[in-house]
Order: C-alpha cells, then sequence, then structure tokens
C-alpha cells in the first residue's frame, strides 16, 4: 500500500487542505473516470426503465403489453409502433419479453455477486488471519470447486436448481462461485495481519472478529468491490449461457439468453428476435466491465497511471519505477478472475 | 523435484476425488434417468424401467453407486490392463467406448483455439503495449473489453449464420467491389501508420504506402478469380520465404549479424528448392510422409545453423529453424489450397460448414479432408478463441508495460543494447513468466467453452456428451467429462508450475 500512501500524499499537498478520508479520494477518483460514470449512468437507466416498463411482480408498469400474454400478429410480427421490439412466433410482445429478461439478467447478477463476495469474504478472511490448519483445510475446499470450470458446474446447479425460479438460481449459483474473491482476500488478509495497527488492536485487546471485521476487512474492502463487480460482469455472461443451454432460467419465466436460444432456428427470417436479447446482453455486461474497471482505477491509481510513453520522456526523474514495487491487491484482483 | 512431483500428484488425485463427489452427488440427486421410460407407453414398461435400474444401479443409494463409479475409475489408473470402467450410459453403451473419439474431437478443438489465442494475444499484447495510447493500443482496448462482455453463444451463433453463410454467398460471385477494397486498404493503412509510428511524414507515408498495397492486392485476387483456384505459385512463394528470411533474422539478431542472416538465408533457399522439388511427392503424401519431412527439415536447418558457426550457434539454429517453420507452413498451405477447386466442387460450392465436424461420404487424399477438417473447425476454433484472446491482450500488454518499467531494463538501455534486443531478448521472456499461469487458467475455461460451441456447432466431442448426458439425466457420461476435464485441468496447471520454474530462476521447486 505504500504506492497509494505515498499517491495520497501528493494529492493532499497543499499544507492547508482538510483531511480527506480514504473512501472520499477513491470516490472522488471513481467521479473523475468519464467512461465508468457514464456505465454506471446508463446502467441504472436501463434497470430502471425496464423496471417502470413492465412493472415489478404485482406492479404494472406503464407498457401496455405483458410478457405472458399472446397478440395477434401484427405484419408477421416484424418490429412496428405497435411492437417496438416486435413479435415472437406466437405473439407475444418482444419488448415486454426483452425487458423481462433484463430485470431477471440484473436480478441474477446482484444476488449472484452478493453471495459470492460474502461466502468468498468470510472464507478467505478466515483462512488468511488465523493461517496454519484452518488455512490448509479451507483452500484444500477452494481447489476442490475451483477444479470445475464455471460453466459446468453452473449448468449442474443449473439443472439441479434452475425450476426454483431466477431468485434461487442465482442464490445456488453464488455458492459456487466465491472461490476466486477468497483467494483474493485470503491473500490481503495473510499481508494485512502482519502489520502494526493489527499487532496494537490485539495488544488493546481486541476479539478475533473485531480486529478481523473492524480493521483488517476495511483495508482489503478495495480488493473486494473490484472482485466482485467483475464477478457480476461474468455472472450476465454465465447466467445467459445457461439459459442458452436450457439449465438457467426455465419458460414461462424469461431470460435474454433462452430468448436467443429459443429464436435461434428464425435467425434468417426473424433477425430482430435475435438482435435485440443479443445487443442488451453485451450493454448490460459491457456496462458492468466498465465500472469495474472504473472502480479498480480508483481504488488502485497506479495501475491507470504507468505511461510508458512519459516514462521514456522524462526517465530519470520517474519515482514511480521502484524496481518491483508490490502489486496492490486491486491490481491482482484482474490477475485472478 | 520428484517429491514435489509426487506430493502435487496426490493432492491433485485427492482433489479430483472429492470434486467428483460434489458433482455426482449434486447430477445424481437432480437428475432423473428413467424420465425417458416413464413418459413411454410401451407394454413391456416396467421391464424396461427394471432393467435400466439394474444396468445403473439405481437401487444402490448415491453415496454408494459414487464410491462403486470410483472403483472402476481407479482401474483406468492400471496401465496397460484396459480395465478403466466408467460405467454405461442409459442406453446401454460403454462410456469407455464413446469417451475417445468425442476426446480426439474436442482436444483438436481446444489445442488450435489455445495455440492461436496465445500466437495473436500475446503478439497483439505486446505490439500495443509498445505503442502505449495509440490510436491502434485504445481500438484494442476497447475491443478486448466487448470481446469480454460478449457471451460465446452470442458469437458462434453470428458466425455461423453470418460469416459461414455470408462467405459461401460471397464465393459463389467472388468479386470484390472496389469501394469495399478501398474500405479494407483505409484500415490497413490505419493500423499499419499505429504500428510503425515515426513523425507525420513517416505516418502518412506508411499509410498510403500499406493502404495502396492492401487495397492493390485484394483487387488483382479478386480479377485473377483467386478466390476460387487460390495458390501461392513461385513468385508469391520466393518473395514470402524472402521476407520470412529478412523478418526473423531482423527481430532475432538484427541484419547486421552477418552469420545470422547466412544461415537463415541458406534455410529459406533449401525451403524454396524444397518447394519446388517436393510438389510430385505431395501428390502421394500421407500425414506420415509429411511429419517425417518435418523432422527432416528441422534436423537440416540445425545442422545450418551450427554450421554457419560464429560466436552465438544457438541464436544461428534458432532462426533458421524458424525459418524452416514458417517456409514449410507456407508451402503445406500452398499445396492445400491447390486442393482447394475439387473440395469446393465436392461441397457443391459451399465450402464453410455450420454443423459437425466432417462431410459425410467425402472421399479423397490427404490434402482434400484436411481441407474438410479445416471448413468444420474454422468457425468453431473462432469462436473459441475469441474470449481467451482478449484476455490474453490484456494480460500481455500489462505485463509488457510492468516488466518494461523495471530497473534492469532501464539498465539494459543504459548501456547501449539496441531497443530491439531490449524487448526480445530482456523485456519478452520476463513477460512470459505471468503467461504461463494464466493458460493453465484458460484450458479450463476453454474446455467449459467447447460446451457451447460444440452445441452451437454440433460437433460431436466432450462438450456435448455432457450435456446430452446431463440434459438426459444420464451420470455417467458426465462423471467422464469431469473425469477428464479436471484431470486436464490439474496437468496444466502442474505443467504451468514446471514452466514458472523453468523461466523464473527465483522460484524454486521443492
Amino acid at each position: 500500500m505504500s504506492v497509494n500512501d505515498t499517491r495520497i500524499a501528493d494529492e493532499l499537498q497543499a499544507p492547508s487542505a482538510p483531511p480527506v478520508s480514504q473512501g472520499k479520494l477513491v470516490w472522488k477518483r471513481f467521479l473523475s473516470n468519464k467512461v465508468a460514470v457514464a456505465s454506471a449512468i446508463l446502467f441504472i437507466l436501463i434497470l430502471l426503465f425496464s423496471i417502470s416498463a413492465i412493472g415489478l411482480g404485482p406492479i404494472p408498469g406503464w407498457w401496455k403489453y405483458n410478457y405472458t400474454e399472446l397478440n395477434d400478429q401484427v405484419q408477421q410480427g416484424s418490429p412496428t409502433w405497435e411492437h417496438p421490439f416486435g413479435q415472437d412466433r406466437i405473439g407475444k410482445d418482444y419488448f415486454a419479453l426483452t425487458m423481462r429478461g433484463i430485470q431477471n439478467s440484473i436480478l441474477v447478477m446482484v444476488v449472484l455477486g452478493l453471495i459470492a463476495s460474502v461466502v468468498g469474504v468470510v472464507v478467505g478472511a478466515v483462512a488468511g488471519y488465523f493461517r496454519g490448519v484452518v488455512d490448509a483445510i479451507l483452500m484444500r475446499i477452494t481447489d476442490v470447486f475451483i477444479v470445475i470450470p464455471a460453466l459446468v458446474i453452473g449448468s449442474v446447479v443449473g439443472h439441479a436448481f434452475g425450476g426454483l425460479g431466477a431468485f434461487f438460481l442465482a442464490l445456488m449459483l453464488g455458492f459456487f462461485s466465491w472461490m476466486g474473491i477468497a483467494r483474493l482476500v485470503r491473500g490481503e488478509f495473510l499481508s494485512l495481519r502482519e502489520r502494526e495497527f493489527v499487532e496494537a488492536a490485539r495488544v488493546a485487546g481486541a476479539s478475533d472478529a473485531r480486529i478481523i471485521f473492524k480493521h483488517i476487512l476495511p483495508n482489503a474492502i478495495g480488493v473486494v468491490i473490484v472482485a466482485s463487480t467483475l464477478i457480476m460482469a461474468s455472472a450476465i455472461l454465465l447466467e445467459t449461457a445457461l439459459s442458452y443451454l436450457g439449465y438457467g432460467i426455465r419458460p414461462p419465466d424469461v431470460s435474454l439468453g433462452l430468448l436467443i436460444s429459443s429464436n435461434q432456428s428464425a435467425f434468417q427470417t426473424r433477425p430482430w428476435l435475435f438482435w435485440w436479447p443479443g445487443a442488451f446482453i453485451v450493454t448490460l455486461a459491457l456496462l458492468v466491465n466498465f465500472v469495474g474497471d472504473g472502480l479498480r482505477d480508483a481504488f488502485d491509481p497506479r495501475h491507470r497511471r504507468f505511461n510508458l510513453r512519459k516514462m521514456r520522456e522524462q526517465e530519470p526523474e520517474e519515482g514511480e519505477g521502484d524496481g518491483r514495487s508490490p502489486k496492490t491487491g486491486a491490481a491482482l484482483a484482474e490477475d485472478v478472475l | 523435484m520428484a517429491s514435489f512431483i509426487l506430493r502435487r500428484l496426490l493432492v491433485s488425485v485427492l482433489i479430483i476425488i472429492a470434486a467428483s463427489f460434489l458433482m455426482y452427488m449434486l447430477v445424481a440427486y437432480s437428475a432423473d434417468p428413467l424420465q425417458d421410460l416413464r413418459g413411454s407407453n410401451s407394454p413391456n414398461k416396467t421391464q424396461l424401467i427394471n432393467a435400466r435400474i439394474q444396468l445403473l444401479q439405481l437401487d444402490v443409494a448415491p453415496p454408494l453407486r459414487w464410491l462403486l463409479w470410483l472403483g472402476g475409475a481407479a482401474k483406468c489408473l492400471i496401465p496397460f490392463a484396459n480395465a478403466c470402467d466408467l460405467g454405461s450410459t442409459v442406453s446401454n453403451a460403454k462410456v469407455t467406448d464413446i469417451l475417445p473419439q468425442a476426446l480426439g474431437s474436442t482436444v483438436q478443438l481446444v489445442t488450435f483455439a489455445l495455440i492461436l489465442a496465445i500466437l495473436l494475444g500475446v503478439t497483439i499484447g505486446i505490439v500495443t503495449a509498445l505503442r502505449q495510447y495509440s490510436g491502434l493500443d485504445n481500438v484494442v482496448t476497447f475491443l478486448s473489453f466487448f470481446l469480454y462482455s460478449l457471451p460465446a453463444f452470442l458469437v458462434a451463433v453470428l458466425l455461423k449464420e453470418f460469416v459461414a453463410i455470408g462467405f459461401n454467398n460471397f464465393l459463389a460471385h467472388p468479386t470484390i467491389p472496389w469501394w469495399v477494397a478501398v474500405l479494407i486498404g483505409l484500415v490497413a493503412g490505419l493500423i499499419w501508420q499505429s504500428l510503425i509510428g515515426g513523425d507525420r511524414r513517416r505516418r502518412l507515408l506508411t499509410f498510403v504506402i500499406s493502404g495502396v498495397a492492401t487495397a492493390g492486392v485484394l483487387l488483382l485476387m479478386s480479377a485473377m478469380n483467386w478466390f476460387l483456384m487460390p495458390g501461392l505459385g513461385p513468385v508469391v512463394m520466393i518473395l514470402l520465404i524472402a521476407a520470412t528470411v529478412i523478418g526473423a533474422t531482423a527481430l532475432i539478431s538484427g541484419l547486421q549479424n552477418r552469420r545470422a542472416l547466412i544461415s537463415a538465408a541458406i534455410a529459406g533457399a533449401i525451403s524454396l528448392v524444397c518447394y519446388f522439388a517436393l510438389q510430385p511427392l505431395f501428390d502421394v503424401s500421407t500425414i506420415g510422409t509429411i511429419i517425417i519431412l518435418a523432422i527432416v527439415a528441422i534436423i537440416v536447418s540445425l545442422a545450418i545453423g551450427w554450421f554457419v558457426g560464429g560466436y552465438d550457434r544457438g541464436q544461428n539454429m534458432r532462426i533458421s529453424v524458424i525459418v524452416t517453420i514458417v517456409s514449410g507452413f507456407l508451402i503445406i498451405v500452398d499445396r492445400f489450397m491447390q486442393a482447394w477447386p475439387q473440395y469446393f466442387q465436392d461441397t457443391n460450392g459451399r465450402p464453410i460448414a455450420t454443423v459437425g465436424s466432417s462431410t459425410p461420404g467425402l472421399e479423397g487424399d490427404m490434402w482434400v479432408t484436411g481441407l474438410d477438417t479445416f471448413t468444420h473447425l474454422v468457425l468453431p476454433t473462432i469462436a473459441l478463441l475469441l474470449i481467451s484472446f482478449a484476455s490474453y491482450t490484456r494480460y500481455s500488454r500489462a505485463g509488457m508495460l510492468e516488466v518494461l518499467n523495471q530497473d534492469f531494463i532501464r539498465t539494459a538501455r543504459a548501456k547501449g543494447l539496441p531497443e530491439r534486443t531490449v524487448v526480445v531478448r530482456h523485456a519478452f521472456r520476463n513477460m512470459l513468466i505471468p503467461i504461463t499461469t494464466l493458460v493453465a487458467f484458460d484450458v479450463g475455461a476453454l474446455l467449459g467453452g467447447a460446451v457451447i460451441t460444440e452445441r452451437v456447432f454440433a460437433i460431436p466431442g466432450m462438450g456435448s456428451l455432457f450435456n446430452l448426458g446431463l440434459s438426459r439425466g444420464d451420470l455417467n457420461p458426465v462423471m467422464a467429462y469431469f473425469l477428464v476435464i479436471a484431470a486436464m485441468a490439474i496437468l496444466f496447471n502442474f505443467l504451468a508450475d514446471l514452466a514458472y520454474a523453468a523461466l523464473d530462476p527465483r522460484v524454486r521447486v521443492r
């Protein structure tokens, strides 16, 4: 973290500057990244749009059709003012279907990301803090889960629990996606627990739980946030892929992947049935990836500031090239995920 | 070293056993292997159900059944005993009988995708790192973000519907309109000027020359009906081999190293002679002939490097081997192109396939069947490699930037080494170290991705074994699939560790 500290010191050079918390600094850096902020705003807009259009659960939205009712075909289901995204083969309104798919994708993304983060943080924190036998056992368990590729374990889990609805599917998938975060958090804890402030807390008589949650975890929060954002981006892709294979969300509920797989055969005759869900999958995943990238830059400015050309120009004075400076955790987040 | 390998092996086996238990329980409790029989209305329904319960030992509780399965799978470890028993499918076929063919098909697909992804990804990553924040770099960065966010099945479906059908339609009337050629020329010019860099005048010159050359070649190919009767021909072959000789020498040792240039030139000249002399032999070749020729060629090129001598024999040998491999590849490609018209006819003018792994009923010599495999593999391979390609580009770019930032690079520059030596000898090798770890991770991801690619392109491989097994509630093929990919993942992790130790002397294997 020493690099971070010097950066912060740079930014606080003015002697009269009021004390600024680490959180505020990160927030400020994130806000200065235009692409990431625009992505975050656009993402929220898409979410609000999809919720307001077809409503949420029993609450109706402003759009006149819902995603279950069958309507008369207008112009063989091609996009019209009546059905802006067209209609599928049996006359369902494709705009409502797509909006429902977006809601489900975001639901799966958030639930999966949260579960994976919580489990990963707990496992990683316990393993890294207690070390020794506990660490060895927990890491071997992590190895067991990590041997199976995400899509394969996802298919099996989806096959087992997909019938219970999007929420339960995401919940169960989350319990099989925590391994990356656990390894990262463990690494952070292993190095943070040797620091003086932890020793001070221990001398002051703080309990293990207090040290873990009050003292170490806040220092490792950057890694967790960045990693869970990146997991969320891959969760969108995982859910759509599973639904495409038939192991994800089941009919009559809708998912973007399911829409593509059930309309794939009509690609030549009705391409819009393919393009809308496809475009929204890519957009959502891209936006979350941009936000994740922005967060990483905000938590770990070194990751972004390094500039080869600049370095060549002012070779002798460049202070950041202090040999093999240890990568901070947030930069490592990308390495494992 | 031996104790390290043994310990790793033991831990890996334990991990596989535990993971197989996890997998077995999940599938066994969720899948119903009797579902198709329950719905049937044949008169001997109960008999059929009983027979299947007998066959798959469904009356045994899943944890015990897992033990039985494990016992059968453990027999696979006995070498040459052929006692492997992975159970049978619901349709009473031995899993060990269907496994080899499926495995072969998937390994082919994954290997091609992996090699191409590494080669392309690392090359582009290095180039963008050396031209950081240039137009090319920004475009590639955005593209890799885009590829990260692109689901594999979407890519596969798009390739199938657009590229395959579009290219086949194009081949019906293979002429490139002039505006397409101009557009491609513009893009090529932009890429080259960003790559070569320099001041504004040099950039403009590069842009014009490369753009005009690209567009001209495209129009020439279109005018000569090249896409129906492709081939490199003697003139192009001479040019390409000469370019290889100069390029390889310039990249590895620099052109001022005369010995290196001489050995590269001799290797190139011999390749060229072989190109003319061996054509009759190629007509009657089999894969065995080609392999023997390749081995002979590599030995000869090593000898060339050795006998040319000089102060760095190893370097000469490396260069002449590289020249030989590239020229040999060109010669083979040329021979495949000569078989293209016949293959084009055999497939009724629609050569790029969208389904399966070979054309049923196709007959022909090695070159025609080789083309057939190629046209079936090309789209699935692209679909599979695009995603890992993105991560290789990003990692090698980041790795290269990090290495270039270090003190020993500054030292190398300070003592006056040319930039080529700094990049190729000092930076490149150190950048490879983290890439090895990525390869190990990536193999698992590629094997998982093959499930989707094989489904879209209807390839009968491991992925479809898993997919079909899971949807039919058929436990044994799913477990066989798991066993293979887990073993491969662990094998590659192990190889990555060894490669890591070989590349980085600071790492000690204990």
